[in-house]
């Protein structure tokens, strides 16, 4: 077979990149060994964070596929912020490093024979699981935080699972090649790369892997300056996403669904699902609306009789799974008040209903902490103002670091659970 | 390297096969989204993207090549280069926006439309390329006056 090589396959002269070698394709993957397990390990957690004891995770069953089950605090009340922020944005700078890590190994792709032994032929398919895997997840991510759904199947369920596909062929590769980085970062320091002008670049030693090409064109670029390039590009998307998150940033974002300028009123922020979407009319949350309060036994309240109520306002972010955030000041009544005014001083867990009836996110269930925290609301009022009908009026749970989509609004039921 | 072939297939097991082919429409399937995304990347964006750079760099040769009096002092291709991987990466990052995809659920989710993406796009790689060729200038400039001191 080594002998009826196909043309442009092999050790091939069609290489002429004089950058390509060991040294550079180890920084990339030194930035991503660091990178891509904060962004694995956070995703993780937020599938911990949406409650899979509750029975409300999705995909429902994982098996053995998870982080071990805790109960995910209140406190600090930005950790589902920072825990987001960090996968969604960290997930964003590190595509063009991603890109570049793949550019400067892909003549090994069109290695030929494609293998001599069967531990190549092992490897290269734990290749398909970390290449397969990463550009699965960067894609399907990208096209999730921007609501463009044309791959048609579940997000959240491919998601997941096409991350531990991704982290199976993340710890071979590690695993083999990771004492190669360590040489190959050893041969050239750093320092020497970024005093290298252009006219002075040269192409790495040969090395058995066949990244350094055979017959290299002269360079018309340093290595300094594809690193800064590859630097320069991470920075970028991290300035064009940081306005997804914080409110005082937002126009920096002018690409992304979460950069728009909304107005300045009180309550012009960031919504996910319109009152529109959710097919609630104004008759039914209008002066008939009921809060149906349930625990020892049931009663209803209207609006006027929530307001007489103690009202607490507390300052509080929303972060959403799709990594963008919103930090405002919503006043209302404590869960906790309203769980003692339903008999249920302690309760195990909460279920909260929604008006909307469609779609998985029209109830959910919260837990003992999450009811109980001091700054746990049913909030009526945003901002001094009532809450607008897209933010959930006439009323809306607000609770401290809890993904956004189970702070659910437009709420008709509120029924707390003993011990 | 055997732990991780079982960790694959316990994947598999778990996801079950069957959601990894959808029978209706085969595009919309996660092993061809999967698989498709390796071939897409490895077979079309890197292909392109690497015939697209050699062909800057020799078209640029090229035009140099009808002037051969006047060497140049700060090569452009650069100055082509870095405009046009912003440009690019913004877009393979932000396109569904940009052409608007997904317009129903965008609208559902933020009561918005994606007009103004495009326009947005598009001054920001005007922009971009603006200030590469001030840039570029700049760089001129400065070989002038250091090649041709007194002048």
């Amino acid at each position: 077979m080594a002998r009826h090589r196909p043309p442009g396959l092999g050790r091939t002269r069609a290489w002429r990149s004089p950058l390509r070698g060991p040294w550079l394709t180890s920084v990339l993957g030194l930035v991503l060994l660091v990178g891509l397990p904060v962004v694995a390990v956070t995703g993780l957690l937020s599938y911990v964070a949406y409650g899979p004891q509750l029975n409300q995770a999705i995909p429902a069953d994982v098996g053995w596929l998870h982080l071990p089950f805790f109960e995910w605090p209140t406190r600090p009340v930005w950790l589902y912020r920072l825990n987001q922020g960090l996968h969604v944005g960290l997930g964003l700078v590190l595509v063009p490093v991603v890109l570049a890590k793949l550019w400067s190994v892909v003549p090994t792709l069109f290695d030929w024979p494609p293998a001599r032994s069967l531990a190549q032929v092992l490897e290269r398919l734990s290749l398909l699981a970390l290449v397969g895997g990463i550009l699965f997840e960067l894609v399907t991510g990208v096209l999730n935080i921007q609501y463009d759904y044309v791959f048609g199947f579940s997000f959240y369920t491919a998601h997941y699972f096409g991350a531990w596909v991704f982290l199976a062929g993340f710890v071979v590769h590690v695993g083999l090649k990771l004492p190669r980085l360590v040489t190959a970062l050893r041969s050239v320091s750093l320092r020497e790369v970024l005093r290298t002008s252009r006219a002075d670049t040269r192409p790495e030693p040969p090395d058995p892997d066949g990244l350094v090409a055979l017959d290299p064109a002269p360079a018309t670029l340093s290595r300094r300056g594809a690193l800064g390039l590859v630097g320069g590009g991470a920075a970028l998307v991290a300035v064009v996403s940081v306005g997804q998150t914080v409110d005082a940033l937002r126009p920096l974002a002018f690409l992304l669904p979460r950069g728009r300028d909304l107005g300045d009123g009180p309550n012009d922020f960031p919504v996910n699902r319109t009152v529109t979407a959710a097919g609630i009319s104004t008759d039914q949350a209008g002066p008939s609306w009921r809060l149906e309060l349930s625990g020892a036994g049931t009663r209803t309240l209207d609006r006027a009789q929530l307001l007489t109520l103690p009202q607490h306002t507390a300052v509080l972010p929303i972060a959403c799974v799709e990594g963008w955030s919103t930090t405002q000041r919503w006043s209302g009544v404590r869960l906790r008040d309203l769980a003692a005014l339903a008999g249920v001083a302690d309760p195990a867990s909460a279920l909260v209903q929604s008006l909307g009836t469609s779609g998985p996110f029209s109830q959910a269930a919260l837990q003992a902490n999450q009811v109980l925290d001091p700054d746990s609301l049913l909030a009526l009022r945003v901002n001094g103002v009532e809450l607008s009908a897209d933010h959930g009026y006439p009323a809306r749970v607000i609770v401290p670091a809890l993904p956004g989509v189970h702070n659910t609004k437009w709420v008709r039921a509120l029924e707390f659970r003993a011990a | 390297m055997l732990a991780s072939f079982a960790l694959v297939g316990y994947v598999i097991t778990v996801l079950t096969p069957e959601a990894l082919w959808n029978r209706e429409t085969w595009w919309q399937s996660v092993l061809v989204w999967f698989l498709g995304a390796v071939v897409l990347h490895d077979l079309l964006l890197f292909p392109l993207y690497a015939l697209a750079d050699r062909s800057l760099v020799t078209g640029l040769r090229a035009v140099r090549g009808r002037w051969p009096g006047r060497p140049l002092r700060v090569p452009v291709v650069n100055y082509v280069r870095v405009p046009v991987l912003v440009s690019g990466l913004a877009f393979l990052l932000f396109f569904p926006g940009i052409v608007e995809q997904g317009a129903q659920t965008y609208l559902a989710a933020t009561g918005q439309t994606q007009q103004p993406f495009l326009r947005r796009w598009l001054l920001a790689t005007a922009v971009v390329f603006g200030l590469s060729a001030l840039a570029y200038a700049g760089r001129v400039g400065l070989a002038r006056t250091d090649e041709e001191p007194g002048r």
